[in-house]
């Protein structure tokens, strides 16, 4: 078995061909499906910011409907299931064990997602993200839609298969390193998160093949946000994940404190299932205590999780500049941080506007009362762009830049460039976001093509400050779309053109 | 390291810096989690939960009778009703309007029921941003006083098709009859 293996020169990872392949045609197709995705955004948002309005009224609600798909779907669970092989085997140093599954899995994601891809465009399905019932879209949608998510379930199952015989050929002795732990979370997470999709897709796909007359739509409601918000929860562990091993991989640092770092995982898979019903404060049906137990019980308890890594990981990063001698002062450490490093810069950004942006605004919007005087508004989308944008994507970002040395053995092309891209990308973001959660506090609402109205029966007439905070959002976008095309750049091309690294 | 296993015995005590953050955090986390119920039973403004299920066609019905019993006028082809606040108001979304135009008194307690002919809308209350859902099968019921006088609009903020853009109805609050 051991000609399989290659050691990686400045790590001394172990590597095997199988997860190598893996890793890399996952990384791409999460390179691809981001640049898909961020393309449409640019239509998105100039179309949304008023003063340009460029794209026609469906291609409008198209390009919104696949730039959730593709930014948020694709490109995110692409980078995953990469990480899943990542911290399943190279981590442990043991082999892929299945990697025809990883290949059935990768193929089953890539055809769902095409073909949602190919139905969005020809119009077959103008339904949102969401496609809440009674909205019906072409029957294929949903298809690609189950298949995606099989792709995905089957990605995530192998890492519980890679870890289980890792043990037993002694990649691990006793508990998996913190990085796998928190991929661990992401996966159980993951297949809690693709039974909720299952259970409402697969009606949904018979509804629309009329073979069952109605799906009841505030079950819809409960049962599609089972998927869609806890598949976020995905997203925060695997992005957790990243953060604590982007300062092992740059700083050598190690986690304070293994017990509290693994503590405030184990509190994500406990109780951010039942904490999504936030998306349904303001829906008829459920129970006014039925919704306030679990936004506010079971909520806290997961933004306890997110507290302890908030200090678990700035505290790793200071130990291990102190340890490197950078001593004077309570901030020399933090004055000598390699800035100029992408992936560091990436995590710090991420960390960063994930807790500020996205993590207290959640909470926010996520109380009962408030959620009355934000629902439905551009506010909850800069809200997750906060999240998931900010947050998810900017440190994906910076792990591709230690990732492709890694596991394609090529150097980071423009450096110069590359030390720059999270600065651009996460300003971009972090504008865009302001833009739209201030625009949104004055009601401008989400998912709409014309907020002056034109063609209505009556007009309405927002507080005119929304111009210049939709300008923001514009400007904001332009900047991340331009810091998107050079992370696209910076990946395909170190991936094609980037100087080999010899062993 | 993160990328390494963990030394044998990892359960280890919290150093005091990381005792003060976590308990800190866990109380602030506590006072949120106690502060969101009691809010609810003190604060003046609440989501409703108050439902009922019903057919297209019967609450088609509650809102013709509504127009019938109550119309004082009509706006670019809309009814314009002034309902009394014994008897409950109905409001009714459909592709692509909301129907009719209401006409409320201030410092009345009305119940505002909300339902859908069709599919999913999303009701905005605007300028003072307020928003539900509006889903088809169910009643929804607000308990709403008005506390300002003079127009508001309401727009569709769930995605509904190509006409969503152009959902928009009104709603008046006028100063109580002496």
């Amino acid at each position: 078995m051991a000609s399989i293996f290659r050691t990686d020169p400045s790590t001394g990872l172990k590597i095997d061909r199988a997860s190598e392949n893996l890793i890399r045609w996952n990384l791409i197709a999460a390179l691809a499906t981001l640049a898909v995705g961020g393309l449409l955004a640019l239509g998105v948002v100039l179309t949304r910011w008023p003063s340009v309005h460029l794209l026609p009224l469906d291609y409008y609600y198209r390009f919104l409907t696949l730039h959730g798909i593709d930014a948020l779907l694709a490109w995110i669970i692409f980078f995953e299931i990469a990480l899943v092989h990542f911290t399943s085997t190279v981590i442990l140093g043991t082999r892929s064990y299945v990697p025809w599954l990883g290949w059935l899995a990768f193929a089953l994601m890539l055809i769902g997602g095409g073909l949602i891809n190919v139905i969005v465009l020809m119009g077959g399905a103008d339904v949102m993200f969401t496609s809440y019932v009674p909205l019906k879209a072409d029957p294929l949608y949903y298809i690609g839609v189950i298949l995606f998510a099989v792709g995905a379930l089957l990605g995530f199952i192998i890492f519980f298969i890679n870890i289980v015989l890792s043990k037993r050929d002694g990649g691990y002795k006793r508990s998996l390193p913190l990085g796998s732990f928190g991929m661990l979370a992401a996966s159980i997470i993951g297949v809690l998160t693709l039974a909720h999709g299952a259970a409402i897709f697969i009606p949904t796909l018979l509804w629309a093949l009329d073979f069952i007359p109605w799906v009841d739509p505030a079950a819809y409601r409960l049962v599609f946000w089972g998927l869609g918000h806890p598949s976020q929860q995905i997203n925060v562990s695997a992005m957790v994940a990243v953060w604590y091993m982007t300062v092992a991989f740059v700083l050598g640092g190690k986690p304070v404190n293994e017990k509290l770092s693994r503590t405030a995982f184990v509190l994500y898979i406990l109780f951010i299932n039942v904490a999504s019903e936030h998306h349904l404060l303001v829906d008829p049906v459920l129970s006014t205590w039925h919704k306030i137990v679990n936004t506010s019980y079971m909520m806290h308890l997961a933004v306890l999780a997110s507290m302890i890594h908030a200090f678990a990981i700035p505290a790793s990063i200071e130990v291990a500049l102190r340890k490197q001698g950078y001593t004077r002062g309570l901030f020399e450490w933090l004055k000598k941080a390699p800035w100029g490093n992408p992936a560091f810069s990436g995590m710090a950004i991420s960390i960063l506007l994930f807790g500020f942006l996205g993590g207290i605004t959640g909470v926010i919007f996520g109380t009962e009362q408030f959620n009355i005087i934000r629902h439905n508004t551009i506010a909850i989308t800069g809200h997750f762009h906060g999240t998931v944008v900010a947050g998810t994507t900017v440190a994906f970002m910076g792990f591709t830049y230690l990732l492709i040395p890694y596991v394609f053995r090529r150097e980071i092309i423009w450096k110069g460039f590359a030390s720059i891209q999270p600065y651009l990308y996460g300003t971009g973001v972090a504008l865009l976001s302001i833009g739209m959660m201030s625009a949104g506090s004055f009601g401008v609402p989400r998912r709409h093509y014309d907020i002056t109205f034109s063609g209505a029966p009556f007009s309405f007439t927002f507080d005119p400050s929304i111009d210049m905070f939709l300008s923001m959002m514009g400007v904001g976008g332009l900047l991340a779309v331009t810091g998107g095309v050079l992370y696209i750049l910076l990946g395909f091309g170190s991936i094609i053109w980037g100087k080999k690294i010899e062993h | 390291m993160a990328i390494y296993e963990p030394e044998r015995v990892w359960w280890n005590p919290l150093s005091k810096d990381e005792r003060i953050w976590v308990a800190l955090a866990l109380i602030w986390m506590l006072v949120s989690f106690i502060f969101m119920p009691i809010y609810h039973l003190v604060g003046a403004q609440n989501p409703p939960a108050e439902t009922y299920s019903v057919s297209a066609e019967d609450y088609d019905k509650l809102v013709e009778g509504m127009i019938a019993k109550y119309k004082v006028g009509e706006e670019n082809g809309f009814p314009v009703v002034h309902p009394s606040a014994d008897e409950p108001v109905y409001i009714r979304a459909s592709m692509w309007q909301w129907y009719p135009i209401v006409e409320l008194e201030k410092g009345k307690t009305y119940k505002l029921h909300l339902s859908s002919m069709d599919i999913q809308h999303g009701f905005s209350l605007l300028p003072i941003n307020m928003n539900l859902m509006v889903l088809p099968g169910y009643d929804y019921v607000a308990t709403i006083t008005p506390t300002t006088s003079g127009e508001f609009h309401v727009v569709c903020n769930e995605f509904c098709g190509v006409g969503h853009h152009m959902m928009v109805g009104k709603m008046y609050v006028k100063e109580p009859a002496k």
